[in-house]
């Protein structure tokens, strides 16, 4: 606080920049300090001075290890990615191939290789190095900054070296035929104004980790089951527009989706001039049934009647099919309970009123008209007329010749 | 900052007992930093450069046009149909594939073999390559119609289990192209860390401070960071060699891999490479002679390294030469009705033309090269490499077209003409190459300085420690 006020930072001795004149000099330099036992000190030139490593004593690079391994993994895991995707996951025979050979995987396994071989070079080389580093106080000297990437070479000693003091390191430097020595200060206790590569490495972590969020997000998104439409981030015709029934569409002139007959055509099917056959009723009349009626009318009527009818009008037509029952059981308070065949409204209506009824559906009863062909309406019609003769009948009914065998039978 | 013509300097001299100087003018090591520094420096560019860039921009906005009506149509607005579904999208690709080898191999393969030459080129030939990547990679990528699913093609785990077919080339392709694109522009800017941190310490304004700072991630040429730097780089190099000769070699497998004639032969890989390797000197030669004018650099890239560079045209000038020679024999010698047909009808057939005026750029036209004084004229051999490009265009178009519009049966026969969106596609991709080359010549070090000034004689003393 009383720095502030006074308007001055305290200032530490950093470390010692010393500045040589050519290779040669900062080589023996280099050499000698190394004897002298330093261990935080650094040789900075523009660029890599061969030899130097040596008379540094820096030990090889961990380099090459990296990238042996990143180049391995990548190998492996090329490998491998061949193998479960093409062989195992989605097994997918091509021109008659084996599911896994290696040759044909060996272009992929190499371009792998290599790709994470170079990460491993690349990335290694900046995790090792320390870098990002954007703040140093050697970027405070003058000299420095203009001289280590362009044509002067430096030796730096750090201040925190065990064996630094500041007056015997100047004195050893210039001994070595240093051109310049300089004393580089760092604020005391600073914060590092600029990014520390320690700083630098958690800010890109957290980065990284929010930048993966977005993808995850979608991943899970589009994995998990779901009742509604999956939000489709490329719909590629996985939901295809469409116009619904009586909609309006931008397609035609008039704006609507649906389109009325060309001016003189008939629809297949549609010349029905027939009018009692096709509707039931001719002349305001109710026809009878057109079709002659026989067993395989008969039958064909049973059949349709069964899948069409019995559900709600009982099998035997007299109104407890399945669904009858149920509405019964639940109370459904605006049901219509569908009629039984022997009722007297079925029995009294004409053959073309119940082709009728059958055809555009009644109170609660849906049309069929679209569903069922013609001529099964008019047998489902005739099949009515046997279900209620079979429940609903007198004597008079039966022919002259049989009635005596019914009594008998009926005696028994 | 020097703005006359720098006088050219012939150092092209092999005498044995001398060792030939790479850097002329007498430049220092504070020399090589201002003549490569002042050109991204200088208040302006050279008028020169305004002038193409105008031309590269309005070529760009071009190639935005057509891909653009390219994505909304369809392929169809292309020239292709049957029996040539592959036409100058594949050709544009192969070609600018093949451009970007030269790039790689002056950078990684020269790097191995210790030839310090190649240290004023690597940088804008390593430019070169990038961008040239990036421009093959267009014309798949918007070649396979729906381009919004262009993802499809690498293995991204999906509610599906559909994964990409890896027992084809094509997919091969895809990793070949896309590795060789990542490892380019890490091998680049690794290699440009240290010239950032130079332009960096340079640099006057804020804004130059922050950005360089940034990209050259405080680099200050420590030697304890360029003990890890000089194992990264090599590694890099020693991986960058194979993988340049497996790109083209897996290009050409598209074709080698398919059962057409013409297309199915084992030569294919090495003369793709050498072929490519040919087309990428050519177009370094285009991009370097007037670059070298342009920007005064002419004490960096001297005649020497001109004449190094025409040398290798020559070779793998004559190299593909004998390539298309060789396809001839092989195709009589196997006996094989349809293979000799494929290459008579090349020679011959309806694509006479092409062949011929491939034939002619590549193989006739660079034999000029014995001749000294046309590997030391830069206005000549600029013309040359010229040629070059147009003909190792045309090969790709007589390989892909020639095979594709006669194949096996006669009754599939057809003759293929691409239409103005195809011819103004291709225009385009030199627009974005272009483009991003002049950008990258003004705002980023066109020459690698550190590595220039470790081949000047003052890098090289006694080294008191060494074993001897």
């Amino acid at each position: 606080m009383t720095d502030q006020s006074s308007g001055q930072k305290k200032m530490k001795l950093h470390g010692l920049l010393g500045e040589f004149k050519d290779i040669e000099s900062i080589l023996k330099a280099s050499a000698a300090i190394r004897d002298k036992g330093f261990k935080k000190w650094d040789t900075y030139t523009p660029f890599p001075v061969h030899g130097i490593e040596k008379a540094m004593g820096i030990k090889k690079s961990l380099v090459p290890k990296i990238v042996f391994t990143c180049g391995l993994i990548g190998g492996i895991g090329g490998l491998g990615l061949q193998w479960w995707t093409n062989a195992v996951n989605y097994p997918w025979i091509v021109s008659g191939k084996p599911l896994f050979s290696v040759p044909a995987n060996i272009p992929i396994v190499f371009e792998t290789t290599v790709l994470l071989a170079a990460f491993g070079a690349v990335f290694g080389m900046i995790f090792l190095n320390k870098l990002p580093q954007l703040y140093s106080p050697l970027f405070t000297s003058k000299n420095f900054s203009q001289g280590a990437t362009n044509d002067k070479f430096f030796v730096y000693i750090e201040a925190q070296d065990p064996k630094f003091s500041p007056d015997r390191t100047r004195e050893l430097l210039e001994s070595l035929n240093a051109v310049t020595v300089e004393e580089i200060e760092e604020e005391e206790h600073a914060w590092s104004p600029s990014l520390s590569p320690k700083m630098a490495w958690s800010i890109g972590s957290i980065v990284f980790c929010l930048i993966l969020i977005p993808p995850l997000y979608i991943a899970r998104a589009q994995a998990k089951d779901r009742t509604t439409t999956r939000v489709q981030l490329i719909p590629d015709m996985d939901q295809q527009p469409r116009v619904n029934a009586q909609a309006a569409s931008t397609i035609f002139v008039d704006g609507r989706g649906m389109r009325n007959y060309v001016d003189g055509t008939v629809p297949r099917g549609g010349a029905q001039t027939n009018t009692g056959y096709y509707t039931g009723a001719e002349n305001e009349e109710w026809v009878s049934n057109p079709l002659p009626v026989n067993r395989a009318l008969l039958e064909r009527g049973q059949n349709r009647f069964d899948i069409y009818c019995a559900a709600c009008h009982g099998i035997d037509g007299s109104g407890n099919g399945p669904i009858a029952i149920r509405a019964k059981r639940l109370r459904e308070p605006n049901w219509v309970p569908p009629l039984a065949m022997t009722d007297s409204t079925v029995l009294e209506r004409p053959d073309g009123h119940l082709f009728n009824t059958i055809t555009n559906g009644i109170r609660n009863m849906p049309a069929y008209g679209d569903q069922i062909h013609v001529e099964d309406r008019w047998a489902i019609v005739a099949y009515i007329r046997a279900l209620q003769k079979s429940q609903h009948a007198t004597l008079q009914d039966v022919p002259a010749d049989k009635r005596e065998q019914l009594r008998e039978e009926g005696q028994k | 900052m020097a703005t006359t013509a720098v006088q050219e300097i012939d150092n092209t001299s092999n005498d044995p007992t001398k060792r030939p100087t790479l850097v002329t003018g007498g430049l220092d090591f504070n020399g090589v930093t201002e003549t490569v520094c002042r050109v991204a420096e200088a208040p302006s560019a050279p008028k020169s450069w305004y002038f193409l860039l105008v031309i590269a921009v309005a070529a760009l906005l071009n190639l935005f046009v057509w891909v653009g009506y390219l994505i909304t149509t369809g392929t169809g607005v292309w020239g292709l149909n049957n029996p040539v579904g592959w036409g100058w999208a594949i050709v544009n690709f192969v070609f600018w594939v093949g451009i970007g080898h030269a790039g790689t191999l002056i950078s990684a393969i020269l790097f191995l073999f210790r030839q310090k030459w190649r240290t004023s080129i690597n940088r804008f030939a390593e430019a070169m390559t990038i961008f040239a990547v990036m421009c093959a990679g267009l014309f798949p990528g918007i070649h396979v119609g729906r381009v919004w699913v262009v993802y499809w093609m690498f293995p991204i785990p999906n509610y599906l289990n559909m994964w990409p077919q890896f027992r084809s080339p094509l997919l091969w392709d895809v990793f070949a192209v896309s590795t060789y694109a990542t490892v380019s522009i890490l091998f680049w800017y690794v290699g440009m860390i240290p010239d950032l941190a130079t332009f960096r310490d340079r640099a006057k304004d804020k804004i130059r401070k922050f950005a360089y700072g940034l990209l050259s991630l405080g680099w200050k040429g420590s030697s304890r960071n360029w003990a890890n730097y000089e194992w990264a780089y090599l590694l890099l190099a020693a991986l960058a060699t194979p993988l340049v000769l497996s790109v083209h070699s897996i290009v050409s497998f598209d074709f080698a891999v398919s059962q057409l004639p013409g297309w199915h032969t084992t030569i294919f890989p090495p003369y793709f490479v050498a072929g490519a390797i040919f087309s990428g000197f050519a177009m370094v030669i285009s991009l370097a002679v007037p670059a070298r004018k342009m920007f005064h650099l002419e004490n960096i890239i001297t005649l020497r390294h001109l004449d190094i560079m025409n040398r290798i045209i020559l070779a793998t000038g004559s190299m593909v030469g004998y390539a298309y020679i060789i396809e001839f024999f092989i195709a009589w010698y196997s006996g094989n009705g349809y293979e000799s047909f494929a290459f008579v009808n090349r020679a011959f057939g309806p694509y006479a033309w092409a062949y011929w005026t491939m034939f002619t750029c590549n193989v006739i036209i660079p034999q000029v090269f014995w001749i000294r004084w046309a590997r030391v004229t830069p206005w000549f051999m600029f013309i040359i490499s010229i040629f070059v490009n147009i003909g190792m265009w045309f090969e790709r178009f007589v390989i892909t077209i020639t095979s594709l519009s006669r194949d096996f049966l006669p009754a599939n026969w057809g003759y293929y003409t691409p239409t103005y969106v195809d011819v103004l596609t291709f225009v385009g991709s030199f627009g974005l190459f272009l483009t991003l080359f002049l950008l990258f010549c003004r705002f980023l070090p066109i020459v690698a300085m550190a590595e220039v000034k470790a081949t000047l004689p003052d890098a090289h003393v006694y080294h008191p420690e060494e074993d001897h």
